[in-house]
């Protein structure tokens, strides 16, 4: 920590600050998370075994006959997929809440809705997204017939968006409680039901021979909604737990 | 005479149905470097959470260049820098990434590299060693290198040599010394006694309420 020449603070102190670009610290905070997603490879797999767990007991608990697996894989993997999701929760803003990364990020000159906008975005990166993708084998695994993949996946990809976004606000509610864990599960779970619906409805839907625009299109509402309202609603819960 | 850049006026401040501090009357100009002082709970973190805008229950006013700062947030915001208790480092992160983001964030208010600023904390080849294997006082330091970085104006620390060596400690003054020579000016809590000779002395414990009851007996 050496001495600097004070002639150089004085200018730099002189001039007015721009104020910071939205992008910048949107991206810095999305480059950010992902980095230690990635560093945390073991915790990023949990859903994910979670949900190849599941779908593997079904078929030695329920039964092995493809029909009956064939009934239930739309609705088996729909909610699956939705426990995954807010298993993993819980710590999309603890970790930075008890390093005090939380409160420099609420002081940072950002506009909070696009840095809560970005975490979740790698939130869905590292569950949602690998979700998705893990669906066909999953499909496989309960017998799906052909007819349900593709509304799967694109159900799938439309749902666990909005679900990453809707648990957000819970998380961000709960950020402050100790055991926060149980509480997340009832304040989001009334908000998900909908999704679950139309997800799984879609994907049956399809399987029957009906058109499934609908019930996407119902999904991209939802996507869309949360995307504008959920990021506002969890960066003022964040300010509310913070304050505390 | 110039304009503080930080007023306190009449700040009362209460948490849990007890009273801080009232009555705050403060004004910190630039080249200040203040020191609150008082007891452990007596409120000093509690006060500087009111300055980093986290916080925001308390009556009276706080004055940022004259106008309320809740009307000027983001300016205020821009112009802060805070290191709290907690480090607010990443430890699956490098010191390095940790002040990426930090710069990310501040977009475009950079003072110096981040390499030279963590060789500036003493913590030349550590650039790339994930923050976990880093012991206590080099967290610290790795958090402390924002004050190398940031050209903010006002710096609010809340008990910034907690595990920092006595050289650090030194450094550290130094730093805070020249940023005040440089107009800028510091807020901190300390249970150290600090060497500078300028630093003003603020003890929370002459603007806690007497007694509970003895404004009310006498109505």
């Amino acid at each position: 920590m050496s001495a600097r020449e004070p002639q150089e603070r004085v200018s730099l102190q002189a001039q007015p600050l721009a104020t910071p670009g939205i992008g910048a610290g949107f991206w810095a905070t999305l480059r950010r998370d992902v980095l230690i997603a990635f560093r945390h490879r073991g915790e990023m797999a949990n859903p994910i075994m979670f949900l190849l767990m599941v779908i593997t007991m079904v078929p030695l608990g329920i039964s092995p006959e493809s029909a009956v697996l064939a009934n239930l894989a739309p609705g088996m993997i729909w909610v699956v997929a939705l426990l995954a999701t807010l298993l993993s929760l819980d710590g999309l803003f603890r970790s930075d809440f008890e390093d005090g990364s939380l409160e420099q990020l609420l002081m940072s000159p950002q506009p909070l809705y696009f840095q809560v906008l970005a975490k979740v975005l790698v939130h869905w990166l590292v569950t949602g997204l690998p979700l998705t993708v893990m669906a066909p084998i999953l499909g496989v695994m309960l017998s799906l017939p052909s007819a349900g993949y593709g509304p799967l996946m694109a159900s799938l990809l439309l749902g666990t968006g909005c679900l990453s976004l809707i648990g957000a606000i819970g998380a961000a509610l709960t950020v402050a409680l100790r055991k926060g864990g149980i509480l997340i599960s009832l304040i989001i779970m009334p908000l998900y039901v909908p999704v679950l619906i139309f997800g799984a409805s879609a994907v049956t839907s399809a399987i029957d021979g009906f058109p499934m625009s609908g019930q996407l299109a119902v999904l991209g509402a939802f996507l869309a909604l949360s995307v504008i309202l959920a990021p506002l609603a969890a960066a003022g819960a964040l300010r509310i737990s913070v304050n505390g | 005479m110039t304009q503080p850049l930080i007023e306190l006026q009449a700040l009362r401040c209460e948490r849990d149905e007890r009273v801080l501090f009232e009555n705050l009357d403060l004004k910190v100009m630039p080249g200040d470097v203040v020191q609150i002082e008082g007891p452990n709970g007596c409120g000093k973190t509690t006060l500087l959470r009111l300055l980093t805008t986290t916080s925001t229950d308390y009556e009276g006013q706080i004055l940022w260049c004259g106008a309320p700062l809740k009307d000027q947030r983001l300016d205020y915001l821009n112009k802060l820098l805070y290191v709290g208790h907690l480090p607010g480092v990443k430890k699956a992160l490098t010191p390095r990434e940790n002040l990426d983001w930090f710069c990310g964030v501040n977009q475009g208010h950079q003072r110096c590299t981040i390499e030279s600023a963590l060789e500036e904390v003493g913590l030349f080849g550590f650039e790339d060693v994930p923050c976990h294997h880093l012991s206590a006082g080099q967290l610290r330091r790795v958090a402390l290198a924002r004050l190398f970085l940031t050209p903010a104006r006002v710096w609010v620390l809340d008990e910034p040599f907690t595990a920092i060596d006595k050289q650090g400690v030194r450094n550290l003054e130094n730093l805070m010394a020249e940023h005040a020579a440089g107009g800028g000016c510091v807020l901190l809590t300390t249970h150290q006694d600090m060497s500078m000779s300028a630093v003003r002395k603020i003890n929370l414990e002459e603007f806690k309420p007497q007694s509970e009851w003895s404004a009310g007996d006498i109505v």
